[in-house]
């Protein structure tokens, strides 16, 4: 699958499309398909996303996980603070990034 | 310390005005982030892998205890609590909201200090040595030609849009404890036969995906003629350098492509134009300048004497205490590398500590080291053992300086949307693997660096040991360095073979000091030995 995903201009935070606007969970994106650049390009000419792109991903029981490490810990947080991240009260939660 | 004059505020309270309407105009979508990005990063605001990241310029790496109590407060008000000490002595936040940046640098310009030159294809925040004006080896303090530089560059206009980034360092001492000759240009105050001042001028030196260490282009530039020679360098580079190709951009490729004679007959044929043109600093501007670097009222009479008593202040001296020129007084190093924690990162209420600590014991003034540490440069040798207890509250009373837990890591995949692979963690399990301090004081200096990708943020081609972290298919994979050096003894590490994985990585280092503790000989630190015996009497002990 393809997620569609950037950083929220005002605050730089990492934001996934949900198929009608954007949350901060990786959990909420879509697979867009191949209508990835057209969204991409509404949205960022709205302002509502910066620094967009697609990336690949797999369907989970637990919902999308980005393929590649570096979009996992964007959608997690930082691994050496666990506190900063999205789950700081998961402690299985950097099994999940590794 | 340099404090602004009238000018200086006025110049970075208007940059602070005009990013304030630039982020209005990106807001609201008037500029496009392609318009946007270069007038950001002019203002050293990165887009990360989390969020904006800040990096704040500390010029030479010299501050005081007000700007350190900013610092915290803009950890508190606007990141999640803590700074991040960097490679080249600046400071960076991680979580920065690009509609609060603007207040971020103004609130900051109320302290004297912005974020211009820590980003872009600009003159860097230059760099220096961290004991300048309390070292016992320096010639004379090398901050006022630093601050003379600093202010000759800002806004220069041939320098705004140079091909790429451009770092300066400048020293005093015979050893360097800035990583000189890894510097586009770097500049050692020496004296001739005569006695009189001058530079030691190197050029072409940068680590990143193609490493070269600085040929010294003279050895003795007249001080008063600086500024010409580094216009000079500049403009040769700018005439020539690969402006269409961005992996050949950096001064370094031209100076080894030109080779160090050519390169160094065009800089002095450029070195005369300049010369002629009169833009060298008057005496009386160095002087001037000089004068905000007048050493502080050292007391006289004090003793040299340290109660060794307690043996864990009495470590902490032996490790973090260097000798400083005025009798009775020392220099302190605060490590910012305890123990799985983060490799030069501080909490907001451990900078108030240290700002504390920095205006009752050291004339109100703190520095930060390329090593990702702080120093505490002026202290009565009376007053060690409580400064020793208010660090060792705040948890920054390690005593592991140049020792193998002190390792330099850059942020890695776990921050940096350019890494490969993540750094700290890899140089957390390698100081718990180590941690037992007997251990490190037995195996003594040894320099990890671990860079996260081939930028060389971690300074990995200068490690003794050097790690740097690859994209292996996906995975996170690391390859192995020996033999570098940032020392007066400047050597560029070499790869030893195939790299491992995460876990693998640590077992490899502890291979490579154990086979170091078996082959030393008596006096010898990790690199003479490795020098001695090569590469592959460590390769067997790596790869088996």
């Amino acid at each position: 699958m393809r997620l569609l995903t950037g950083n929220d201009l005002k605050t730089g935070a990492v934001i996934w499309w949900t198929g009608q606007d954007w949350s901060i969970h990786v959990e909420d994106a879509v697979d867009v398909g191949a209508a990835g650049e057209r969204i991409l390009a509404e949205e960022e000419a709205a302002r509502r996303v910066n620094g967009g792109g697609l990336i690949a991903a797999e369907a989970t029981a637990d919902g999308p996980r980005p393929a590649h490490i570096k979009d996992r810990i964007r959608a997690l947080g930082p691994t050496v603070r666990p506190d900063l991240t999205l789950k700081p009260a998961d402690p299985d939660v950097g099994n999940w990034v590794i | 310390m340099y404090r602004y004059d009238q000018y200086d505020q006025a110049m970075v309270d208007a940059r602070v005005e005009e990013f304030r309407d630039q982020t209005r105009r990106r807001i609201e979508g008037q500029l496009n982030d392609d318009q946007f990005k270069p007038l950001r990063l002019k203002n050293g605001l990165y887009l990360q892998l989390h969020a904006y990241m800040l990096r704040v310029a500390i010029p030479y790496g010299t501050f005081n205890s007000e700007q350190m109590r900013k610092l915290a407060h803009i950890a508190r008000t606007y990141d999640r609590g803590y700074g991040h000490f960097t490679t080249r002595q600046n400071i960076q936040y991680n979580w920065i909201k690009l509609d609060e940046a603007p207040d971020i640098l103004a609130e900051l310009a109320t302290v004297e200090m912005h974020a211009i030159q820590t980003s872009g294809e600009s003159i860097r925040n230059i760099s220096a040595d961290q004991y300048a004006g309390a070292a016992a080896d320096e010639i004379c303090d090398p901050r006022p030609w630093a601050e003379l530089l600093r202010q000759a560059t800002t806004f220069h206009p041939e320098f705004s849009y140079l091909p790429r980034k451009f770092k300066i360092a400048v020293i005093s001492s015979k050893e360097d404890r800035a990583a000189l000759r890894w510097h586009d240009c770097a500049l050692r105050i020496v004296r001739n036969a005569a006695g009189e001042e001058g530079f030691e001028v190197y050029a072409g030196g940068g680590m990143g995906r193609t490493p070269f260490i600085a040929y010294q282009i003279r050895d003795f530039l007249p001080a008063q003629q600086i500024f010409s020679y580094l216009q000079a360098i500049l403009r040769v580079w700018n005439l020539h350098a690969r402006r269409d190709n961005i992996h050949k951009q950096r001064m370094k490729i031209l100076v080894h492509e030109l080779g160090e004679v050519e390169f160094r007959r065009q800089v002095e044929e450029e070195f005369q134009t300049f010369l002629a043109l009169g833009t060298d600093f008057p005496q009386a501007e160095y002087d001037r300048i000089a004068e905000y670097f007048t050493p502080p009222p050292f007391e006289t009479g004090l003793s040299d004497d340290i109660d060794r008593s307690d043996p864990a202040f009495a470590l902490w001296v032996d490790q973090q205490v260097v000798a400083h020129k005025a009798p009775g007084y020392a220099i302190a190093n605060i490590s910012l590398k305890p123990i799985r924690g983060i490799a030069g990162d501080i909490s907001a209420e451990q900078m108030d500590i240290v700002a504390d600590l920095a205006e009752r014991y050291s004339f109100d003034d703190v520095r930060a080291t390329h090593a990702q540490n702080l120093v505490l440069p002026h202290v009565r040798k009376a007053d060690l053992y409580a400064v020793w207890q208010a660090l060792e509250a705040a948890g920054l009373a390690d005593a592991n300086l140049d020792l193998i837990t002190d390792i330099i890591a850059c942020p890695g995949l776990d921050y940096c949307s350019l890494a490969n692979a993540r750094s700290i963690p890899i140089a957390q399990k390698i100081a718990e693997r180590f941690e037992n301090m007997e251990r490190q004081l037995d195996i003594g200096e040894l320099k990890i660096k671990i860079s996260g990708c081939i930028n060389a943020c971690g300074h990995h081609h200068a490690g003794q040991i050097g790690i740097l972290g690859v994209d292996r298919k996906g995975t996170e994979n690391y390859q192995l360095l020996l033999g570098g050096s940032g020392a007066e003894d400047t050597s560029q590490a070499k790869i030893t073979g195939p790299g491992f994985d995460e876990a693998g990585i640590v077992d490899a280092v502890e291979r490579t000091v154990e086979r170091y503790r078996e082959i030393r000989e008596p006096g010898e630190r990790f690199l003479d030995t490795y020098r001695r015996v090569g590469l592959d009497a460590f390769k067997e002990a790596i790869y088996g």
